[in-house]
């Protein structure tokens, strides 16, 4: 197992997921529609199928506009 | 299928994957597209964009102030309407001003309590309605009066692929079909010198592609969201469509691209629906008197009791 850090909706989290993973693991894991968020790793853009590794600082975007 | 060797920054709905500059490239041309397409803009304008501080509105205006740079007939101006929604307004209008700064851009802003002598949240508590029914009727009013005062030729807004497939959808669902005979990248049914012609240069990019371009130039900032939004019919239809869109990549284009087809045949069907003027204020309304005007009479009845 291996351990991501993930800020989303302003908050920071723990996540724990399996080895070989990929960002779309992480997404599903935590139940976001890919469609409505981007994915940022050290301030650059990363896509679904992106390989994540221990320690790995993601931030998770909305794409959704807040009225 | 990859654009170059450069790490990519997004996957398009056919499979595509581009980097950064290639994406850029893709998205302006793309807007730029968009715009001879519809026609969105004569030889010489005196733009004004409809800046909400939000990453749409701010990638509208970073786009058209480029294009103006470029072509001086192209004038581009920014105007701003303060709702006076605490704790959210306050904050993107702040980096609409930063941005406008920052570009030597002309910025007017235009509030609520200026204008009607109270702010949305002080509205809010007096009347019982649908927050952003009465928000959106308030806006646009005043968006229109300024423009015209402003002498400004049209009037450009945010809205992206996602927000005129969302609403296609509403008005499908509540049988609204004169009010998509309005839709489409440049709205209303007639022009008129009424109105202020309203252009939606980001037609064809999606909410997730304007999001990339946004955070790619730097125009993404800390997400903001109005108190208010969740509360919204809209919410549930754009929930649906990103679902669908994940099950099925290229839904929102299709949904729009076969609106665009009728589009024509409805801005038709419904072109005799003359266009009155307000007998209170003069603005464009579909009655004697417009919403804005028996929302302003309500308020003051209200004041006036309490
Ligand atoms: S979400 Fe509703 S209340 Fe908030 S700014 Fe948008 S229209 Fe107004
Ligand atoms: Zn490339
Ligand atoms: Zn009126």
């Amino acid at each position: 197992m291996m351990n991501v850090s993930v800020f989303i909706d302003r908050e920071n989290k723990t996540i724990q997921l399996n080895n070989i993973s990929i960002v779309s693991d992480l997404l599903k894991k935590l139940n976001i529609n890919p469609v409505t968020v981007i994915v940022s790793r050290n301030n650059e853009l990363i896509l679904e199928d992106e390989k994540l590794k221990d320690n790995d600082e993601v931030k998770i975007l909305s794409v959704i506009s807040g009225g | 299928m990859n654009c170059c060797n450069e790490k990519p920054v997004i996957a398009l709905y056919s499979g595509e994957k581009l980097c950064k500059s290639h994406f850029t490239e893709y998205f302006e041309n793309k807007v730029f597209k968009t715009i001879r397409q519809f026609e969105l803009l004569d030889k010489e304008e005196n733009l004004g964009v409809a800046l909400s501080g939000g990453k749409d509105s701010l990638t509208v205006l970073h786009i058209l102030n480029r294009l103006s740079q470029q072509n001086p007939k192209i004038k581009t101006n920014a105007i701003a309407i303060d709702e006076g929604i605490q704790n959210y307004r306050d904050k993107t209008l702040e980096k609409a001003k930063e941005f406008c700064n920052k570009n030597n851009i002309k910025l007017d802003i235009f509030s609520y309590k200026e204008e009607f002598g109270l702010t949305l949240d002080e509205m809010l508590k007096i009347l019982d309605v649908k927050p952003c029914n009465i928000c959106g009727i308030f806006r646009r009013y005043l968006l229109n009066k300024k423009s015209k005062e402003l002498k400004l030729t049209k009037l450009a807004t945010g809205h992206n692929l996602d927000d005129e497939c969302q609403s296609i959808l509403m008005n499908q669902i509540k049988n609204s079909i004169e009010a998509s005979a309005r839709l489409g990248p440049k709205v209303g049914i007639a022009q008129d010198d009424k109105f202020v012609q309203r252009i939606k240069p980001l037609y064809l990019c999606t909410e997730k592609e304007v999001t990339t371009y946004a955070f790619i130039s730097g125009l993404l900032d800390e997400f903001n969201e109005c108190p208010n939004v969740s509360q919204s019919f809209r919410a549930k239809v754009r929930d649906m469509l990103n679902e669908l869109e994940n099950k099925f990549p290229g839904t929102k284009y299709s949904i729009v691209n076969s609106f665009l087809q009728t589009l024509p045949l409805l801005k038709q069907k419904f072109k005799d629906g003359a266009i009155k003027v307000c007998i209170k204020c003069n603005e464009p309304s579909a009655n004697d008197v417009c919403n804005a005007c028996v929302y302003l009479e309500k308020l003051r009845k209200r004041v006036v009791v309490n």
